[in-house]
Formats: C-alpha cells, sequence, structure tokens
C-alpha cells in the first residue's frame, strides 16, 4: 500500500474510528477463503497494477480507467464511515475514494439507465475462491452487485480507493471497492473490472445464492431481522477489551437518514 | 492375534493416556481465551471464541463416540475408561461455548437471549444439545450411575440426539460455506450409522412404551 493525497473528512474527526489492523485482518472475500481472516493470508500477492475498470452500457461517453487513472481522474476525498455488515458486526472505517456520482456523471447515462450494474475481477489463479464451488461458499463467479441508479448517484454513495490514508489492502477490495454506507456490506462489491449502465434490475450474488435472505435492496433495518440472526442490535468491533459493552442498537439505515427518500412509499419490509 | 498385539493397553497406561487428554484439551482452550483477552485473535475476538469453542465442543463429542468402536477395532477394551473424560471436555467446550455467546456477543443482553433462543431454530437446536449434554455431565459420576441404575443407560443414550443436534445447529449457523459442516454431518452419520442396531433396539423399546401406555 501506498499513501494517497486526499481532502480529510472534516465532519467526522471526532469519530471513534476502528482500529487500522482490525478493518485489514477481519474481512469477508469470499474470492480468498471464506473465513474471516483468509483474505489477509491468501491476498498478499494479489496483482492490481495494472487493473481495466470498464464503464459501459447504456450510455453516451463509455470509458476505462486504468491502475493510475483511479487515483488521478476524480479528485480524492476522505469519507470516515459506518460499515454494518448483515452478520451483526461493524466498524467505522476512514476510507478515500470519489463519488460514484461522478465517474457516472462522465459516462454520461442515456435516460433509459434505470440500474448500475458492478462486477468483480474473475481470475480463479489469484483467487483461490472463485475454483470451485466450495470454495468459495457457494457463490457463482464474478461476483456481481447492483444499484438503482438515482441510489448509485446520492452523493454519499463512494468508490473507495484507499483507507487510513493509503490504497487499499487487497484484503479490502483494492484497488477500487464500492462503498455503500447505508446497506449491508455485501453490497459494497470489492475489486471491481466492470461497471454497467442497464435498464433491467441486475442479478446480485447473495441474491441469488438465498433469496430468502438477502434481497436487492439490502438497507439496513434494525426492523427487519435477517431469518437466521436479528438485525435489531450490531457488535461494534473496536479493539477494545472482550468486556466492553460494545453491542449498540442498530439504526434505520445505518443512521444516514439523508437516503430516506430514496424509499418513499416502498415497503421495505418486502423490499428487504 | 489379539493375544500377541504388542500394544495392548494396560491398566497403568491409562495415567498417560488420560495426561495426553488433559492437556490436548486444556492447552488449546487456555491460549485461545488468552489469545482473546489480549486481543490476539484476529480482527474479532468474539467470532473467533465461539468458533473455537464450539467446533473444538463438536470435535470432542465425535471423539468421545469413536472410542467404543476404536477399542473393538483395536481389540483395546481398556479404551472405554477413557471416554468419559473426552465426554466431560466435550461439555467443557460446549460451556465456554454458551458462556462466550452470553457475556462476549449478547453481552448479558438477557430479553436478547431469549428472543433469539424462541426466533432462531439453529440457536434453539444447539441449546437442547447443550441441555442434553449437561444432564450427561451432571449425571457422569459413578455415584449418579448406581443411583439411576438401568435408567443410565437410557438416560446417556441420548448422546446420539445430542451429537445430531450439535451437527444440525453448525451446517444451520453458517452463512454459506457449507462445505465444512457438511463433512461433520457425514462423519456424525457414519457413527450413528455404526450404532444401527443399538439405535433399532431404542426406537423399538420407545415406541413398545408408548403404545403400551396408549392400551
Amino acid at each position: 500500500t501506498q499513501a494517497l493525497d486526499y481532502a480529510p473528512d472534516a465532519k467526522q474527526v471526532s469519530t471513534k474510528l476502528t482500529p487500522e489492523e482490525k478493518i485489514i485482518t477481519h474481512n469477508n472475500f469470499y474470492e480468498f477463503g471464506t473465513g474471516k481472516s483468509d483474505p489477509v493470508e491468501n491476498a498478499q500477492q494479489f496483482k492490481v497494477n495494472p487493473w481495466r475498470l470498464s464503464v459501459e452500457g447504456l450510455a453516451e461517453n463509455p470509458f476505462s480507467l486504468d491502475y493510475d487513472d483511479l487515483f488521478k481522474q476524480f479528485p480524492l476525498e476522505e469519507r470516515i464511515y459506518r460499515l454494518r455488515c448483515v452478520e451483526a458486526w461493524s466498524m467505522v472505517v476512514p476510507w478515500i475514494g470519489f463519488s460514484l456520482a461522478a465517474l457516472i456523471k462522465k459516462a454520461k447515462p442515456l435516460s433509459s439507465a434505470k440500474y448500475v450494474a458492478f462486477e468483480t475481477l474473475y481470475d480463479p489463479k489469484q483467487m483461490p475462491g472463485q475454483k470451485n464451488r466450495f470454495a468459495g461458499g457457494g457463490i457463482d463467479y464474478p461476483y456481481v452487485e447492483g444499484l438503482r441508479i438515482d441510489e448509485a448517484v446520492h452523493p454519499l454513495t463512494l468508490l473507495s480507493v484507499g483507507l487510513y490514508g493509503k490504497t487499499l489492502p487487497p484484503q479490502n477490495g483494492a484497488p477500487i471497492r464500492l462503498v455503500v454506507p447505508w446497506k449491508y456490506g455485501f453490497k459494497s462489491i470489492k475489486s471491481i473490472t466492470r461497471i454497467r449502465l442497464t435498464d433491467k434490475r441486475p442479478p446480485t450474488s447473495w441474491n441469488r445464492l438465498a433469496p430468502n435472505e438477502y434481497g436487492f435492496y439490502a438497507n439496513v433495518n434494525p426492523s427487519v431481522d435477517h431469518p437466521r440472526w436479528s438485525q435489531a442490535s450490531e457488535r461494534r468491533i473496536s479493539g477494545a477489551s472482550l468486556f466492553s459493552r460494545n453491542r449498540i442498537d442498530t439504526q434505520m439505515f445505518n443512521g444516514y437518514e439523508e437516503v430516506a427518500p430514496l424509499y418513499d412509499g416502498m415497503n421495505l419490509r418486502k423490499n428487504f | 492375534m489379539p493375544s500377541t498385539f504388542a500394544l495392548k493397553l494396560k491398566p497403568n497406561h491409562l495415567f498417560w493416556v488420560k495426561l495426553i487428554i488433559h492437556i490436548a484439551a486444556l492447552a488449546p482452550l487456555c491460549l485461545t481465551f488468552y489469545q482473546a483477552f489480549t486481543d490476539n485473535l484476529g480482527g474479532d475476538p468474539v467470532t473467533a471464541l465461539l468458533h473455537f469453542t464450539g467446533l473444538g465442543a463438536f470435535k470432542l463429542l465425535i471423539l468421545s463416540l469413536l472410542v467404543s468402536p476404536l477399542a473393538r477395532v483395536l481389540k483395546q477394551g481398556l479404551l472405554i475408561r477413557v471416554r468419559r473424560l473426552i465426554g466431560l471436555y466435550s461439555f467443557t467446550y460446549a460451556f465456554a461455548h454458551f458462556a462466550s455467546y452470553i457475556l462476549f456477543d449478547l453481552q448479558l443482553d438477557w430479553s436478547l437471549l431469549l428472543s433469539e433462543i424462541i426466533k432462531r431454530p439453529y440457536i434453539t437446536v444447539g441449546l437442547i444439545a447443550w441441555l442434553i449434554l449437561l444432564a450427561l455431565t451432571l449425571t457422569s459420576t459413578k455415584k449418579a450411575q448406581r443411583y439411576l441404575g438401568k435408567k443410565w443407560q437410557s438416560l446417556h443414550n441420548w448422546v446420539y440426539l445430542a451429537v445430531m443436534l450439535v451437527s444440525v445447529h453448525f451446517l444451520w449457523s453458517v452463512k454459506s460455506a457449507i462445505l465444512e459442516p457438511l463433512i461433520y454431518m457425514l462423519i456424525t452419520l457414519l457413527l450413528l450409522l455404526y450404532r444401527r442396531d443399538k439405535l433399532k433396539r431404542i426406537f423399538k423399546k420407545r415406541l413398545n412404551n408408548t403404545q403400551k401406555i396408549q392400551k
């Protein structure tokens, strides 16, 4: 990882961050194994340079970015966000990146573009989890995710290229990943190679695997439980002792209430 | 052949076998809790503790059920005498598992514990298995064995239900990586298959009893 130039997040300076060591050793990135410490162990040889991220689909100006472009095309800023995993743990992460909106604007989407589809790199040689169904936890690779276009261009939605002042470690989704802080972590797809504007709702990996457990929206919602565990509270991974009282109430939209208008009139119990 | 078998286990060997079991069970448990308390157990020590203690309890339970087939195949009858110890360590791990869940994961949120037990089948199943193991642990002494007489064996036959429930609890608890729990379930089924005649007898007896009651 290398140091980055970025504008610090001035609003969130007093927020207590999750220690860097925790953020880079506790990862769900099934391409590198299904255990929490598998990614940090198996991803260190992962090659991120050269890289190619293509932006395509229903757009007037499709384009692609190479490795250097990821850090130079758009001004980088720090965003300190809460990350809430669907497994009911959470972290506070100082991401560095740029708004997905800026990238989509550059592509000049057609008015027919209603959704944005994302795809992770497919490279079974580098990603042992992609070699067979069992190694990768049953997911059909490449990992895919999607957002409605209004969610995608919301100012909170971030494309991240770094954390804690440096480029992303491979286990956190280097060289570029999505961060949607009001949704469960699995929406924030890692190591993206393709962003496609489309008129149909794209399939999403966890939804395909277990549609009764993981919906397309996956908005953090304390009143809609996962079928096998409660989502009403979460354990904030803070680096404090085992006896610290770090179980906290989960907030609607993970506390990012400004996104509520995106879902006006929608039944969020049905569209979970 | 059996009489010439060079490594016939003798009573004075049992001390050493038991010592090895004590060390093999206690050392990793202590080390893991030490690492958890000093925050050297990965990003989330709570999850790591839960996995280690839960899987440890399951492994020891499987090992305890392997003792009698092994004793028979290796013709080492004395081996049966280490079964109780392994069973007790299985419950020690299961106790650490449940205690870690209440203390470190739920952090003594009793209403959450209650609602999780009622609402989540995999937790309900785990708790039932835990209660069976608790009952077996409390009646594991020679005194209890004498006191319960014939009932003791039928009580301890519940271990077969317990191991099956533990295997379901494990499979049900994972998000999607089902290979490992499936392997454990296969081992469990093989152990039960080995005892199919005994299990058939138990079921028949139960069936007869209920029929008698109905008459």
